[in-house]
């Protein structure tokens, strides 16, 4: 089972320019999260903290019992071996073939032979598609070769939580629905914790279990996919619609007269179901699609069964829409279960909670890991 | 969001000509040191990487180095030539030849080259890896890559600068005594023979400690501005423009107070 990835109070700016600040979410082990967020909202700069590589200046990240804000460089380097992260371009080593690239984390780290070196990274190399390219160096391949490159030396060793920045970026359409199905189907495989920070609304609706936004140096939402899709903040609406209405600029944030002559010129237009498709996979109205499944012959997703159970125990805190939305997920037994009442909510910041499947081992810390609620702001 | 933690809009001189910039810059490269000189023991040492190292470092610099050292002794042979004439002291032309090779432009050359054509590349390198990722990638997957990269990359530095310090030193000898006895129509026995008037082995350790010294800081300071490029190719290309300015800087200082050091360490010849 991945590991779970609590952030709280996560503050970073560069000189004078604050980048987000008090961002505070937790990413439930083995569960598939997205992080929206418009352009220049440092949604990469969010990665690279959670992976050390950026020092915030307050707030703590806690993975495995280890703040990594605070810890030193030595348990850092520990605490990264349990990350695997795709770099927007793959960020593979150029000097080195495909193999050697892939092999590279397992040369360094392990003292494997040479002959279980190649069956690991031909196995992880089958994984993402990519067989009989071993010989290919890094400027001879395709952008989506090298993002599926790069996945797979990601996941050479073993990883608890993958990081995936803009998966979709410079992909055609198909080929993004292709990596978006392999994510699935790898979540299913391994059951590791994934963060995937992305623009792509259809892979906002479809990949995730928990989706974000990030928003005026602030994260907006963070919650079950099904609260984001069917949120009526007016953010969260223009985000996953693509519309030029609502507080989202092009360079810089509106005021307030302006959004609502937008939003009221909108309605009067019908709204966002009358607005018809927008780019990058954005789509009018509310709805939320049914979720990708793993392909068939794969084992189905743990981190599916657990959200279910995380998602029952806590589904009479969301709004209407939102419940009616969760309740179509969700099997009968919970449903059951939620609605007598035999789920207690854990008493907390706003009152949602994740527990671990009840016939797991507890795993510390993480047993009583609060997920935020901002609905007391914007 | 309440107007006191609103961010205040980026100021024209928003910390570009603070008065402690530079001492924040310097502090870093020398925190940037110390990291280096830290790793240097740390096993496993990546000795594949230190002998492509090496030989990368090695075959971008004895070209150059060689076609510099020659005309560099013959200034030398063509100015003592004269000069000894003027003086009535022929019969140690060699002598001050040898020592000026040795002590001085030997070094110079050496530090010249190991900043310009080896630094400039370790620095073009870093760089470029840096901004496509790769550095960050390499960390994250748990390895330094000041350990795995600069270390080795300081260490090749080193080792080459002290053989082109003798590579230097032979050519600019052998140019200068080409330069003196060919063109200049001085006598080869009493170039040769008045090679160790004034020269001590001692010069020569103290030449190779210099470049040794030298190599140190190219490499460090390549491998900084390298791993701290930013802005995509144009970062680089600062990068590698500023290590170079940097490391001659930093060079001819410290090669002023080795000097220095050394007149008051080993006395002269004759004393």
């Amino acid at each position: 089972m991945g590991v779970a990835v609590e952030v709280s109070g996560l503050t970073k700016s560069f000189g004078s320019q604050n980048i987000w600040s008090d961002v505070t979410l937790t990413l439930p082990p083995g569960e598939i999260s997205v992080l929206l967020g418009p352009s220049g909202t440092g949604k990469s700069v969010f990665l690279k903290s959670l992976v050390g590589l950026l020092k915030p200046e307050k707030g703590s990240i806690v993975i495995s019992d280890t703040d990594i804000v605070t810890c030193g460089e030595h348990k850092l380097y520990e605490i990264r071996k349990l990350f695997g992260v795709l770099f927007q371009d793959g960020a593979l080593f150029g000097s080195m073939n495909l193999f050697d690239n892939i092999a590279f984390p397992l040369r360094e780290h392990t003292t494997k032979s040479e002959s279980e070196v190649k069956s690991i990274v031909l196995e992880k190399m089958d994984m993402v598609g990519l067989q009989g390219a071993e010989g290919k160096l890094p400027g001879e391949i395709s952008g989506g070769m090298r993002k599926r490159a790069g996945l797979a030396r990601a996941l050479v060793l073993d990883p608890e939580i993958i990081l995936f920045d803009e998966p979709d970026s410079g992909l055609d359409p198909v080929r993004v629905a292709y990596l978006n199905q392999l994510i699935v189907d790898l979540n299913a495989q391994i059951d590791a914790t994934f963060l995937i920070v992305t623009h792509d609304i259809g892979t906002a609706r479809t990949v995730p279990d928990n989706l974000g936004l990030l928003f005026r140096r602030n994260l907006v939402m963070f919650g079950p996919r099904e609260q984001l899709l069917t949120s009526q903040e007016p953010v969260v609406r223009q985000f996953l619609n693509g519309r030029r209405e609502g507080p989202i600029g092009m360079s810089e944030e509106k005021d307030v007269a302006q959004v609502e002559a937008e939003i009221a010129a909108l309605e009067a237009r019908g709204g966002d179901s009358h607005n018809g498709v927008g780019p990058k996979g954005a789509s009018g109205g509310e709805a939320v699609p049914p979720q990708l499944t793993p392909t068939e012959g794969l084992p189905e997703r743990r981190g599916e069964r657990r959200r279910q159970e995380r998602v029952a125990r806590m589904l009479h805190e969301f709004d209407e829409t939102t419940q009616a939305a969760i309740r179509k997920s969700l099997p009968e037994h919970l449903l059951a279960q939620s609605d007598a009442g035999a789920f207690q909510p854990t008493r907390g910041a706003g009152g949602r909670h994740w527990a671990p499947e009840p016939d797991a081992t507890p795993m510390g810390s993480t047993a009583t890991a609060v997920l935020p609620r901002q609905d007391g702001e914007g | 969001m309440t107007a006191t933690d609103k961010p205040k809009a980026p100021g024209l001189l928003d910390g570009k000509f603070s008065p402690t910039r530079p001492l924040a810059v310097s502090g870093n490269l020398f925190a940037f040191a110390l990291d280096v000189i830290r790793a240097l023991p740390k096993r496993p040492f990546q000795i594949r990487e230190f002998i492509q190292q090496t030989w990368f470092v090695a075959s971008v610099t004895i070209l150059p180095t060689a076609l510099v050292a020659i005309p560099f002794g013959a200034i030398i042979a063509l100015q003592l030539g004269s000069l000894t004439r003027q003086l009535g002291a022929q019969s140690f032309t060699g002598a001050a030849s040898v020592l000026a090779v040795l002590r001085e432009a030997s070094p110079i050359v050496t530090a010249l080259l190991i900043a310009g054509a080896g630094g400039s590349a370790i620095c073009a390198d870093l760089g470029a890896r840096k901004i496509r990722d790769e550095i960050d990638a390499m960390e994250v997957l748990g390895i330094s890559p000041i350990q795995r990269l600069v270390v080795p990359r300081v260490l090749a530095a080193m080792l080459v600068a002290v053989l082109l310090n003798g590579l230097v030193s032979v050519v600019g000898t052998a140019g200068g005594y080409f330069f003196n006895v060919v063109l200049q129509g001085g006598t080869p026995g009493a170039y040769l023979a008045s090679f160790s008037a004034l020269a001590q082995i001692e010069d020569f350790w103290a030449s190779e400690t210099k470049a040794l010294i030298f190599g140190l800081i190219a490499g460090i300071v390549a491998s900084y501005k390298g791993l701290n490029a930013g802005g995509g190719p144009k970062g680089v290309g600062d990068a590698v423009n500023q290590s170079v300015v940097i490391t001659f800087i930093l060079l001819f200082a410290v090669n002023l107070v080795l000097t220095a050091i050394y007149f008051q360490l080993v006395p002269p010849k004759g004393q």
